[in-house]
């Protein structure tokens, strides 16, 4: 685990029986899953019929993910994601008896269907930067004003509240919630293109 | 294993109150070990966590906003000062601190007070009615409050006011030939060369001009609308809060554009920079969005580079933008 700012977070192996150290892990997971989690939403809406439940889903296939990747780090990180995606919902399916199983597409398919090629390197840093651009505008205004404060200016929590003129625990609420908020449109937006409007 | 886990929303609450717990306030070794142990009871702590880090982490790019390309000297810290006054004394003790007192002033009044902010200034001025006012970059005002009036004279830049309704005792902005009656009213105006400019947050105001023999008529004007007053017209536009939000991204330092041209952009920057930015006639209507600190010009420059592939020069007092 490693938190920005001066201080580091040195308590690492957390399990000496692990193959992985846990932030092996963290950064595998950071690095290979998280950027598919828009495209395994997707997957999960198209083939559950109740959307309320995807976010939750999405936990179930994360930790799903957590524990394997604990014993050893999947070579194929998006077959991998998408074959526990599916196994979760053939678990949930069987027990709810709802769906049928062939109705799903196996992990291959997906794998062709999903990988798209790299765009150009700047390209990518051009989107990156709209897309996070993006972001911070459709928080809610309050909390886009604290976390600018926080990411663009540096300011820490009590600095946000001096400059906010708001009280400590009304800044920590609006600093974590537009945290999530944020987090949830770069990982997880599946509704739009990320893009100027 | 795999379930039943917490449900996945209250789970990213969790890890987001930890996150900004840990990383903006201070810690005792106490939280530290709290957080550990939540860390360590589900793996869907510990993915939430990971995840919210990465976003983080990933953001820190827009920090390209603050960043200056090259080096620049320190810039003060912007003051964010409040005065509360409830004495003409003690008003008049921050008055002579704060401005150059204007000795063309329509009458010489006690009960006026004159406040000013230089260029790259933001001043925030609490009357001791309640009404918040917030003073921009290299702009100037005057206020008469009294207990039958409060007239306020935005004589340069722009101001934004949360005005404490009172109908007994109206709150008055005069710009130029204009003036903007309060009738329950968060707003801002800005003068520009022969316009001003008014927008409402919320509540209701009313725009007229000053001078009775103008045939144009009174403007009532509701949230979210833009009025813009010349000399002998007044338009209005419709405008979503949150655009109007946009225009007062300045309370926080910042500028915030939405497809604006570079030469639009030019005209905000220089609104707060002694220091100057110059776009070249090609590079004019390249069109830029994003946030930036309204006092850095490099962070601005360095950004339209590398978005929009210009090039950028500099000379003692200007940064030069063309294509």
């Amino acid at each position: 685990m490693e938190k920005p700012g001066p201080q580091r977070d040195t308590t690492d192996p957390r399990d000496p029986g692990a193959a992985m150290t846990a932030s092996e892990v963290d950064q595998w997971f950071a690095r290979e899953v998280l950027p598919l989690e828009a495209a395994l939403m997707q997957f999960l809406q198209h083939h559950w019929r109740n959307r309320t439940d995807v976010e939750d889903l999405v936990q179930d296939v994360y930790v799903r993910i957590y524990e394997s990747a604990q014993k050893q780090l999947p070579e194929r990180p998006r077959h991998f994601v998408f074959t526990t995606a599916r196994n979760l919902l053939i678990d949930r399916a069987r027990r709810a008896q709802i769906i049928p199983i062939e109705a799903l597409p196996d992990a291959d398919t997906l794998d062709i269907a999903l990988d798209t090629p790299s765009p150009e390197r700047n390209a990518i840093a051009r989107d990156e930067l709209r897309r996070l651009q993006d972001a911070l505008d459709r928080l809610p205004p309050r909390n886009r004003e604290a976390v600018v404060l926080a990411r663009i200016e540096g300011l820490t929590g009590r600095e946000i509240a001096a400059r906010m003129g708001l009280a400590e625990a009304t800044v920590s609420h609006h600093l974590s919630n537009g945290i999530a908020a944020l987090a949830d449109m770069l990982y997880g937006d599946t509704t739009k293109d990320a893009g100027p409007k | 294993m795999s379930e039943p886990q917490t449900s996945a929303s209250a789970v990213k609450a969790a890890a987001a109150h930890w996150f900004e717990r840990r990383n903006f306030w201070p810690v005792s070794a106490q939280d530290e070990a709290d957080f550990a142990a939540w860390l360590n009871a589900s793996l869907a702590h510990r993915a939430a966590y990971v995840r919210l880090e990465a976003a983080w982490k990933r953001s820190e790019r827009l920090g390209v906003f603050k960043k200056s390309a090259r080096p620049q000297a320190p810039l003060a810290p912007r003051r964010n000062l409040r005065l509360w006054f409830s004495s003409a004394a003690v008003a008049a003790t921050f008055a002579v601190a704060l401005v150059a007192i204007n000795p063309f002033a329509p009458a010489p009044d006690a009960d006026i007070q004159t406040f000013a902010t230089a260029i790259g200034g933001h001043e925030t001025l609490a009357l001791s009615d309640g009404t918040k006012i917030e003073l921009n970059t290299n702009s100037q005002l005057r206020t008469r409050i009294t207990a039958t009036e409060r007239k306020v004279w935005l004589d340069r830049g722009e101001a934004y006011f949360k005005v404490t309704h009172n109908a007994k005792r109206p709150f008055i902005v005069v710009a130029g030939n204009h003036k903007v009656t309060d009738l329950g009213t968060t707003f801002y105006v800005r003068r520009e060369s022969a316009k001003i400019r008014v927008g409402l947050v919320e509540g209701r105001a009313q725009v007229d001009a000053l001078n009775a023999k103008t045939s144009v008529p009174s403007v009532q004007m509701m949230p979210g609308d833009v009025v813009i007053a010349s000399a002998n017209r007044i338009e209005t536009e419709k405008k979503s809060i949150t655009a109007l939000a946009t225009d007062l991204g300045w309370r926080s330092g910042l500028l915030i554009f939405k497809h604006s041209t570079l030469a639009e952009a030019a005209v905000q920057f220089n609104r707060y920079n002694s220091e100057k930015l110059v776009i070249a006639p090609a590079a004019a209507d390249l069109k830029i969005g994003g946030t930036f600190k309204a006092n850095s010009i490099a962070d601005f420059a360095e950004v339209a580079r590398v978005v929009l592939g210009v090039h950028i020069a500099h000379t003692t007092e200007h940064t030069i933008i063309s294509r």
